[in-house]
């Protein structure tokens, strides 16, 4: 009898599964398996996958200096948002977090609000914004503060900050959760033997939840670093991301192959991001497990 | 019974097929065509028409090759890509006695480069590149793609330029007096040299809202496909258009039928009716792209030949310059000098 319910159990744990697994499977491995297969083969002459010629040549073309230079840079700059997406996003999260209960709902629901607006849209208001003749240099100017327009739209600044702004409220989800879990115990014991408040952050508040803020930084690393829109509008195509290089190579040169090339490059490296993460976040939990 | 159901279904499926066989599948970029077609061509005709959209050339390409042609009668693409689709073996025959309105097509329009006599593409609008600009906010109006590249001061940080990679090049080719098909690497290199310096005095890249940004007055020199322009000139006459000294590319979008097309005879009757005079007006008041339809072009206002001055462009003046080729196996090297430039500093 209780052998038929473990049955059971297990049975139906497999059919709950079994819709997770077909939508990775039709939406994640099978497209990824596409792209490295891809990768194997050449550009036909007029476009398309010439399947008769197996060949190691795009991950020869893609050693070439200026791809890892493109890969490079926006590496660089999609760290730097992620700093200044954790920079904000950490103490919103621990506001809310630490605000009255009844509370938190709203200024969660305040901090994913942006999301009910299209991207593009909200992509097209800072180029309201930040354009030479825009609102803010406008303003300025009015004010008689600055005579020349400030550059604020189509360089490296407005990028990041196109970033940033997209990709702080998922920071600011997953510290939040993590904040959730902490026991408030740990913080009133360090406290309680005479830790400053500072001491307790660094060395009780914020090694708890570094799970959170690896699994956020991720987030806005690899969302960021694949980004081609916010690079094309708000960088003015001037700046190129991994993301614009591959859209270029599938949409324009027509280069399935080596775009795929690209793609799996950059995959590989977002795969070795995410095992970092999960390691952060087990060691965060297991050190959770040892304290208890 | 059973006997009876099969027929039944039989029947069906044979209407089904055969109304399958009365419509026409065609694939065009957004607004490049009345949006009233399906309705004027069915009345016309008797025939359904189903349209997709597409947004870049490279979009419908990319869509074609994967199911080589199949659920599209007729497509809208530029010459390049007509030629590539030739090349790989996906277009069908034109049969000039099924397309008798070819007729109103200019005599030059037949002798275009990509495809002489038009045995497998129909151009549909044609036109120059060039360079659009505020006459009110430059001191000394350009006259050379080298004005576009290496802008006077007061042009520094007010310009942009068209991103898309060929178009992108050809101002470079052009200002050099290299050929706009160039692959030879050592054009490529100069052409990439030329860019990389000019990107410094860039306000952005730009294919799609330079016209406004022109209006706005943020930029007020900007590389242009001239019918874009005229978007600008529409709405302040201070904005002008100038095909440069060294000349243009000539770029022609046309209609296709693919091999593949599951009404071909269809796809002519559309084709034939895209080509009626009224239609090619359409093209000139709506798209203001110049059209090689000249029965189109005679039926336009002749007000338009004063204020938008690409209209005057005569057919002659225009196939004596470059057309943009399908680059075939150049593409590698043409493609990877494009990024160079877009990953310059």
């Amino acid at each position: 009898m209780i052998e038929n319910v473990q049955v059971n159990a297990r049975t139906s744990t497999r059919l709950l599964m079994l819709p997770g697994l077909l939508w990775l499977t039709a939406l994640m491995i099978i497209p990824c398996a596409l792209i490295f297969v891809l990768a194997f083969f050449e550009r036909g002459i007029y476009g398309g996958v010439d399947w008769d010629a197996f060949t190691l040549e795009n991950f020869a073309r893609a050693a070439d200096p200026l791809y890892a230079s493109i890969i490079w840079d926006s590496a660089r700059v999609a760290f730097i948002a992620t700093v200044f997406a954790l920079l904000i996003g950490y103490p919103a999260a621990y506001a809310i977090a630490t605000a009255p209960e009844r509370w938190q709902t709203a200024l969660l629901f305040l901090a994913i609000l942006p999301f009910w607006t299209n991207y593009l849209i909200r992509t097209y208001a800072w180029m309201v914004l930040l354009n030479p003749a825009g609102l803010i240099n406008g303003t300025l100017k009015g004010a008689g503060i600055i005579t020349q327009p400030l550059p604020l739209l189509y360089n490296e600044f407005a990028v990041i900050l196109g970033l940033v702004y997209n990709y702080t409220p998922f920071v600011i989800l997953a510290v939040y959760s993590s904040l959730q879990r902490l026991d408030p115990s740990y913080a009133e014991a360090s406290r309680d033997l005479g830790a400053s408040a500072a001491t307790t952050f660094w060395r009780i508040t914020l090694p708890l939840t570094a799970a959170g803020v690896a699994a956020g930084a991720v987030f806005v690393f690899v969302l960021s670093i694949g980004n081609f829109i916010t690079p094309n509008l708000l960088g003015g195509k001037k700046f190129q991301m991994a993301g614009n290089l591959i859209y270029d190579q599938f949409l324009t040169a027509r280069d399935w192959p080596f775009g795929a090339t690209l793609s799996a490059i950059l995959i590989a490296l977002m795969m070795a991001l995410l095992f970092a993460q999960a390691v952060i976040a087990g060691r965060a939990r297991g050190d959770h497990a040892a304290s208890h | 019974m059973k006997f009876k159901i099969f027929t039944t279904l039989a029947a069906i499926l044979l209407s089904a097929t055969s109304a399958l066989a009365d419509k026409v599948v065609v694939s065009n970029w957004d607004g490049y065509m009345p949006k009233d077609m399906a309705e004027k061509f069915k009345a016309a005709t008797g025939l359904d028409l189903e349209v997709a959209v597409h947004a870049t050339n490279e979009e419908i390409m990319g869509k074609v090759t994967a199911s080589g042609g199949e659920g599209f009668d007729v497509l809208f693409v530029s010459s390049p890509f007509a030629e590539a689709l030739h090349n790989l073996g996906l277009t069908a025959t034109i049969d000039p006695t099924k397309i008798p309105n070819l007729k109103n097509l200019y005599p030059e329009a037949t002798q275009l480069k990509h495809d002489t006599g038009n045995t497998f593409s129909v151009p549909y609008a044609w036109g120059t590149t060039g360079i659009c600009y505020r006459s009110d906010l430059m001191a000394k109006a350009p006259e050379s793609w080298n004005d576009l590249l290496n802008p006077a001061d007061d042009a520094k940080g007010k310009t942009t330029m068209l991103a898309t990679d060929r178009w992108l090049m050809s101002a470079a080719f052009l200002a050099g007096g290299m050929s706009v098909n160039t692959t030879d690497q050592a054009m490529l290199d100069k052409a990439r040299d030329a860019l990389a310096a000019a990107k410094k005095n860039l306000l952005a890249y730009d294919d799609t809202t330079f016209y406004s940004k022109l209006v706005s007055g943020e930029a007020v020199m900007t590389h242009a496909w001239d019918g874009w322009c005229n978007y600008g000139i529409a709405e302040n006459d201070k904005i002008k258009y100038v095909v440069p000294k060294e000349g243009s590319d000539l770029w022609v979008d046309t209609m296709v039928i693919t091999k593949a097309a599951k009404n071909p005879e269809g796809a002519a009757k559309f084709i034939d009716f895209v080509m009626s005079a009224d239609n090619g007006k359409w093209v000139v008041e709506n798209i203001m792209y110049k059209t090689p339809n000249k029965a189109g072009m005679d039926a336009i206002d002749k007000a338009m030949l004063d204020k938008y001055p690409n209209m005057a462009i005569t057919p002659a003046d225009l196939l004596k310059y470059e057309q943009l080729r399908d680059l075939g196996d150049g593409m590698k090297a043409f493609s990877k000098t494009v990024s160079e430039v877009m990953a310059a500093k």
